[in-house]
Parts: C-alpha cells; sequence; structure tokens
C-alpha cells in the first residue's frame, strides 16, 4: 500500500471535482510547474458580495496535482475572494492530507493550485 | 564486466530505500562515485591541501602536481594535448565560456548558427540567448521518427559561422554522427562545438578522429564529483579567443593600464579552480581507464537492448528512442498510458527505483515529440540485468497502483 497513493487519492483522481472551464469567469489564471510541466487553469465566479459561486480547474498532470486542485477548489466554494486570498501552504496539506514532508519535490505538485489561486485572486 | 565487483566500490548502493536496496538509474542526471574517487579527494584535503601554482611549499607542489595530473589524465582520455584542456564548473559553463569568448567576438547580424532539435537546454539556451544579442539566425536541424537526426537537414551547416551538437541525447539516447557533422562544418567553415556531457562517460572519445573544434563535458556524470567540468579545443581556437573571466592565474603581467594573459590553458581558467574536484576527476578516469570503454560501451548496449525488450513487453507503455542500438546509448525513455511521470516516478521510488521524470531540461524535443514530459531510466557501469528486472517490477506495481482506474 503506497503511503501517497492512497484509495481517497485514487479515487478523487479517477472523478476529479470542479474540472472545466468557465467561459464567463470574473477571474482566471493559469500557472505552470517547470519540473514537470503540468499547467493548472483557474476560474472563478463570484456574486455581488464577493461569494464563490462557481470554481473550475483546468489542466493535465500528475494525480497530486489534480487531486489538491480537486479538493482545494471544492473547499472554497462559498468562501470569499478574501478568504481564497488567505489560503496558504498549510491549508492545502491540511486538505489533502497525505504526508509529503519527505517529498519536497511533490510539494511543489500539491502546491501547484496555490501557485494559480494567488496569481488569479491576489495574496494577502 | 563484473558488475558485482564493481558494485562494492560504491558505498551509496547498499544504502536502502524504503527498506529495499537501491537501483540507481539516473546516471544521465548524475552518476555515483566510487571510493577511490572520494578517498582521492579527502586525501588531497588531510595530505597536501593548498593552493595552486603559486605556493613554493611542499603542499602547494604537491597539489600542482595533482591537479596537473589530473588535467593531463583527461587530456588522454579523449586524446588532446594538456594546453586544450580548460577546467570549467561543469559542461554548461564550458558551452557558455565558447559562447561568450568566441561568440561574442565572431558572431555578428546576420550570422547563422546551427544547433539541433534534441539539444539539452545547456547547448541550447547559450545560441538561443547569443543569437538574440547580434541578431543572429538560430537554424535548427530536426529528428526523424527513428529520433535519429535528419541527415537531409545537414545541409543547414553550409553557410553557418557554428554548429553545436550534441553527441548523445541526454533524453532519448541517440547517438548522433558527430565524426560527419563536424566534417562538414569543416568543409563549409563553420566551427563545431559537441556537447559531449552523454558521450565521453560512456563510450571511447578521440577529439582528432571527431575533428571538432570544442568538446565540452562533465565530471559529475563520469563519476567525478560535482563542480568540476572540462572544455577541450583545439589550440589554434584557445589562442585566438579571448579570456572569458579575469581575475588571479589567468595573467602573466598586470600593470596599472593593461594586463597580458597566461599561457593556455590558464587564460582561461581564473581565480582558485575546483583543486578537490580535478584530483577527484583524476582518480574517476583512473577508474574508467582500467575498465576500458570499450567494455563499457559493450555493457551499456546489452543492457539497453535487455530493458527495451522488457520494457516492450508492458501493455501501455510506449518507447522513445532508435532500436537500433549501434546509434543508441544507456538511457530508456518511455511514457505508460494514463500515468504521469511524476507519479510512476514517486511510485518507483517507493520500490527503491531511482529514475527520472519530466522533461530532463530538453523543452524543445518533449514539444516536438509532443509530450508534456516522460520517464527516463538511464544506465551506467554498476547497473546489471537485476537493476532492470527491478524496474520493471516496479512499473508492474505502479500500474497495479493505477489498475483500478485504468
Amino acid at each position: 500500500m503506497s503511503d501517497i497513493y492512497q484509495d481517497f487519492i485514487m479515487e478523487i483522481y479517477q472523478n476529479p471535482l470542479n474540472a472545466g472551464r468557465i467561459d464567463d469567469a470574473k477571474y482566471k489564471a493559469h500557472s505552470h510547474n517547470p519540473l514537470c510541466g503540468d499547467n493548472i487553469e483557474l476560474f472563478i465566479k463570484t456574486n455581488s458580495d464577493g461569494k464563490i459561486t462557481d470554481i473550475k480547474y483546468y489542466g493535465k498532470g500528475c494525480a497530486i496535482s489534480q487531486v489538491s486542485a480537486s479538493l482545494v477548489t471544492e473547499h472554497l466554494k462559498g468562501k470569499t475572494i478574501d478568504q481564497a486570498k488567505k489560503m496558504k501552504k498549510e491549508d492545502v496539506l491540511k486538505l489533502i492530507k497525505i504526508d509529503l514532508s519527505k517529498n519536497p519535490s511533490r510539494m511543489k505538485c500539491a502546491l501547484l493550485i496555490l501557485d494559480v489561486l494567488g496569481k488569479t485572486v491576489g495574496k494577502d | 564486466m563484473n558488475t558485482d565487483k564493481i558494485k562494492k566500490d560504491f558505498r551509496i548502493l547498499s544504502r536502502k530505500i524504503n527498506g529495499k536496496k537501491v537501483t540507481y538509474l539516473d546516471n544521465a542526471a548524475t552518476t555515483q562515485r566510487p571510493k577511490q574517487v572520494i578517498e582521492a579527494m579527502t586525501e588531497f584535503y588531510d595530505e597536501y591541501n593548498a593552493n595552486i601554482h603559486r605556493g613554493v611549499y611542499k603542499f602547494s607542489e604537491e597539489a600542482t602536481e595533482h591537479y596537473e595530473g589530473a588535467r593531463e589524465k583527461v587530456a588522454e582520455f579523449i586524446g588532446a594535448s594538456e594546453q586544450e584542456i580548460v577546467f570549467t564548473r561543469n559542461a554548461t559553463e564550458a558551452i557558455n565560456l565558447v559562447a561568450y569568448a568566441w561568440g561574442e567576438e565572431n558572431i555578428t547580424k546576420g550570422d547563422k548558427i546551427v544547433i539541433s532539435i534534441m539539444e539539452h537546454h545547456s547547448n541550447f539556451v547559450p545560441w538561443q540567448q547569443l543569437a538574440a544579442r547580434k541578431k543572429a539566425k538560430l537554424e535548427i536541424i530536426d529528428i526523424k521518427d527513428d529520433y535519429e537526426l535528419n541527415e537531409s537537414q545537414f545541409e543547414k551547416i553550409a553557410g553557418a559561422k557554428l554548429i553545436a551538437i550534441s553527441h548523445v541525447s541526454n533524453a532519448i539516447g541517440t547517438i548522433n554522427d558527430v565524426d560527419e557533422i563536424c566534417k562538414i562544418a569543416k568543409e563549409t567553415g563553420a566551427i563545431s562545438l559537441v556537447d559531449g556531457a552523454q558521450s565521453v562517460p560512456h563510450m571511447k572519445t578521440d577529439v582528432k578522429r571527431m575533428d571538432c573544434d570544442f568538446l565540452a563535458f562533465s565530471g559529475h556524470k563520469m563519476l567525478g564529483p560535482t563542480g568540476i567540468g572540462m572544455m577541450y579545443g583545439k589550440q589554434d581556437m584557445l589562442e585566438k579567443m579571448k579570456p572569458f573571466l579575469f581575475g588571479g592565474d589567468m595573467i602573466r603581467e598586470v600593470h596599472v593600464d593593461r594586463s597580458e594573459w597566461n599561457n593556455l590553458p590558464y587564460k582561461f581558467e581564473a581565480g582558485t579552480p575546483n583543486i578537490a574536484g580535478a584530483i577527484g576527476l583524476g582518480a574517476a578516469v583512473d577508474y574508467l581507464s582500467r575498465i576500458g570503454m570499450s567494455e563499457i560501451r559493450k555493457h551499456e548496449m546489452k543492457l539497453t537492448k535487455y530493458a527495451v525488450k522488457r520494457l516492450s513487453e508492458i501493455d501501455d507503455v510506449k518507447q522513445y528512442g532508435t532500436t537500433d542500438f549501434s546509434k543508441r546509448a544507456g538511457i530508456a525513455s518511455f511514457n505508460m498510458k494514463g500515468i504521469h511521470p511524476h507519479d510512476i516516478a514517486s511510485l518507483l521510488d517507493e520500490c527503491g527505483v531511482a529514475i527520472r521524470s519530466g522533461h530532463h531540461c530538453a523543452m524543445p524535443l518533449h514539444t516536438r515529440l509532443g509530450l508534456d514530459s516522460s520517464n527516463r531510466a538511464s544506465f551506467y557501469i554498476y547497473n546489471d540485468e537485476t537493476d532492470v528486472d527491478r524496474l520493471i517490477g516496479a512499473l508492474e506495481y505502479a500500474k497495479k497502483t493505477f489498475g483500478a482506474i485504468l
């Protein structure tokens, strides 16, 4: 049994959450991981209160980056842009649950979505 | 070749990863060092550490003797003379040295520089940037479907000022016919630079036969330490070139208003060099010479053939590289359908198998092949069929882990 590729990771990889594009997104940006060539685009729609009403990511990449993108976008649904701006590395790692402390290069895969989020909404 | 005996010289290979014996298959990135290399460097620090070329005391005389001894060994190893071997940090710095010291003086607007699509970024970006600085043209020789260079495009060399070409592709292992390319360059008046980072460690190199103007290679890819690389340059080319870096040791006389440069190769070695690195490299050259480069080439060819055959037995594996093994170095690149190379490399790591995943610093080639990334296993003297079997076993494990969703 793999420490990283646990069942719930494989399950989300198989059934990604919030994959796709939003044509009329208010916020969008993309980020690139030079290590593996992975690319993620992020699309966010908000209502007049700044609440996230729809969020989608589009891209191909390894299981870690895809699952992380799924979980982070799911987490941000219904949150405000200000809350999205406050999202940190620790929050992402808490969401994906797997321990990547001994795999710093894979940590970059998990955090690619955070990088694109920062580019999309800005950082606090 | 007795790989069991060789393995014993590499203490690192007895280390366990995740409770399993390590199978190191990332030799195209860097090789391991045998105890003979590590001991030669320790001996320098423990017994005669001093700066070179200056001191008249015992330590310094010994350090100079060993440092220059390493240069002699390297020169003999590739069929050059000592004054034609310049020590650098790595192959990248060697190529940049030529791009600046030769390129800045000789490339002007409208000139043509030729490279190939399979170049490592280190033999791609320096020329791309030189061309941009000088408004010169950069032309690129493509590959064919068989992963070999398209010879019909060798005509691009005509009228070029410089052709810079890798002897062996670090990503797909193709061995290019550099003898032919340098011959065409000579006939058409182009300067030739060969990137030997992936060839010098693995096969007999003879710069006289190759007849290149420059050859860049790296110590850490041939059992030597990191931080030591080499640039071979034909003596008359090096004589004509201005220094790349200025400072101590590269000068003969310094006056308030002018300086005179030192003889070759010191003109290109400003400042205190990597003395321990050169000494370690000298020991690495001795180690390789004892085995014999043709033996090494034979061993790697056999192992690569075996790896390609075993990989072809796994469903959903797509391999990249020529199947003419006389033109293929010890590199097996592949992708597995539905599993990202980074996931494969992580799962292989769980099995103690170290391979490379990504674009291997060859993004233009990956783009040309329509790939974002690939997996690469690369072999050396301590690898054997057992290592290939472990690789295959680990790939089966990766497939099983992802199996439910494929």
